[in-house]
């Protein structure tokens, strides 16, 4: 089907490539994407940072999520060139000097994963589940965990790494 | 992903002003919907205007004792702000059974209203849908349509609505607040969302060059009485198959105002002032519930597929109805019809 094609010129940036500007894991980060470009491809393809992993890229599993600003969300549906000036955290920027961080000691503890692919959007989500102090029972930890799907089934044992944290902060 | 050009809007004067001069651009706030159709090959907009850094984020109280919400706060500080879970609980209950935990912490306000049917057909650019193209056809209503429509459906179009938000706003009687080249208006939420007729591409009445900027809800709330239970193939992370919301004024045992909404069913959040008005001075029984459902579905049509929701449908208006009179609204954690 033929698409017209704009014709105004009211850009306020000026069309192909945008600078942008990011806080990652505690690194500051500038680089050029097109608009186009999901948070979720700038993380893996121009950032290297493959820890966040590409499932559905429509919103439905979660394999991609991350934290922009402390709150999680799907990388797959948000334009790196929207979040210029926020600060995100991906899977690799948990761990400090080598150690893991509680939810990922947590996830070995448990066993809370058998494959590993949809595990470091589970742990980012988890992340932010804390961070956002609604979730105290198993059945609201499952509910606001189900964003995140697991094909393996790790389910039970998620829930239970997630609650080991819970008790401990 | 398709290509386009990105601008920002500096506030609402200049968002109206780039969308007036191009006929081929869209906002964008949260892109939940947005972005996932124009990976769909579904929207395919030249030009995105990125309406986030607008000030439209708060939450207000107004002058007539009721709260004015910015177009731009996120579904879930919505559903977790307190004068929402105190004096609203049916709509921080609704947001909460809709998307996941991330989805919610992107999608705003606005967007939720504006979100577009998850009809297969409407996703599936190989098969005709007049909602995506008008004129091609409906595959729907000969296809696979048990999540489809079985209220107010045309020969067009039988795609439903999918928020759930919208069904608490629709019992809540919210008032959207828009923004256009002529200046502002107000629509009342019953007139925000349109029926599909001869025109199911257009899903609401806003018009090409206006922006939603606040939601307004009056001050009466339903705090007491309320309830919003939804039906899913899923416990969790499911749209509806049927949502049923529920704010009523009771008197002890009779219901003095009686409101409820549907969702999944049609093509905008489903209400029927009749069956509404068959509960005013009635007790609160299972006799009289059960007529008010009969009442709301009396015109409703099932197709091949979706015939059970009729069925299903009359039972959750009963189911919801015993909740809210009770007083013992539905858990979005705990699953448990009670």
């Amino acid at each position: 089907m033929a698409r017209a094609l704009a014709t105004t010129q009211t850009t306020l940036l000026p069309p192909g490539k945008i600078s942008v500007e990011l806080v990652v894991n505690g690194v500051e980060t500038k680089f050029d994407v097109a608009p186009w470009t999901t948070l979720l491809d700038a993380l893996r393809e121009r950032l290297d940072l493959t820890g966040t992993k590409k499932g559905c890229d429509h919103g439905q599993c979660g394999a991609c999520t991350v934290l922009v600003d402390g709150r999680r969300i799907n990388s797959c549906l948000t334009l790196a060139v929207m979040k210029d000036g926020a600060k995100v955290t991906t899977i690799e920027g948990l761990a400090t000097d080598g150690a893991l961080h509680p939810m990922q000691q947590a996830f070995i503890d448990h066993d809370a994963f058998q494959c590993g692919y949809c595990t470091p959007g589970q742990i980012c989500s988890a992340m932010g589940l804390i961070a956002e102090g609604k979730a105290k029972t198993p059945d609201e930890i499952r509910e606001m965990m189900s964003g995140n799907i697991c094909r393996c089934a790790a389910y039970p044992n998620i829930v239970a790494a997630i609650q080991q944290v819970m008790g401990a902060s | 992903m398709i290509n386009f050009q990105y601008t920002r809007a500096s506030d609402v004067s200049d968002a109206v002003r780039q969308i007036a001069a191009d006929p081929t651009a869209k906002f964008i706030a949260g892109g939940t919907n947005l972005l996932d159709l124009m990976k769909e090959d579904v929207e395919h907009p030249t030009r995105l205007i990125d309406i986030t850094r607008l000030p439209l984020t708060k939450v207000e109280e107004t002058a007539t004792g009721g709260l004015r919400i910015g177009a731009l706060v996120p579904n879930s500080d919505l559903a977790w702000h307190a004068a929402i879970t105190q004096r609203y609980p049916v709509l921080a209950s609704a947001i909460l059974a809709g998307a996941s935990a991330q989805l919610r912490n992107m999608a705003s306000t606005g967007g939720n209203l504006l979100q577009r049917t998850r009809c297969f057909y409407f996703y599936d650019t190989a098969t005709p849908c007049n909602k995506r193209e008008l004129g091609s056809g409906c595959s729907a209503i000969k296809g696979i349509n048990r999540i489809n429509a079985i209220l107010g459906t045309s020969d067009a179009c039988i795609a439903t609505h999918p928020s759930d938000m919208c069904v608490a706003l629709a019992v809540l009687e919210a008032r959207i607040h828009v923004a256009g080249p002529g200046g502002e208006r107000i629509v009342p939420f019953a007139d925000f969302h349109r029926l599909p007729g001869e025109t199911p591409e257009q899903d609401t009445n806003l018009d090409a060059n206006e922006i939603v900027t606040a939601v307004e809800l009056p001050a009466e709330g339903f705090a007491r009485n309320y309830t919003y239970l939804k039906i899913r193939d899923r416990l969790s992370y499911a749209f509806a198959l049927v949502s049923v919301a529920v704010g009523l004024e009771m008197d002890g045992t009779t219901i003095r105002q009686a409101r409820f909404a549907l969702g999944g069913v049609a093509h905008k959040p489903w209400r029927d002032p009749s069956a509404e008005a068959a509960l005013n001075g009635q007790v609160a029984s299972p006799e009289n519930f059960r007529r008010a459902a009969d009442l709301a579905l009396r015109d409703a049509k099932g197709f091949e597929h979706n015939a059970f929701k009729i069925e299903l449908a009359r039972r959750t208006i009963v189911r919801a109805l015993t909740q809210a009179s009770r007083g013992t609204p539905q858990s979005q954690s705990n699953k448990k019809i009670a």
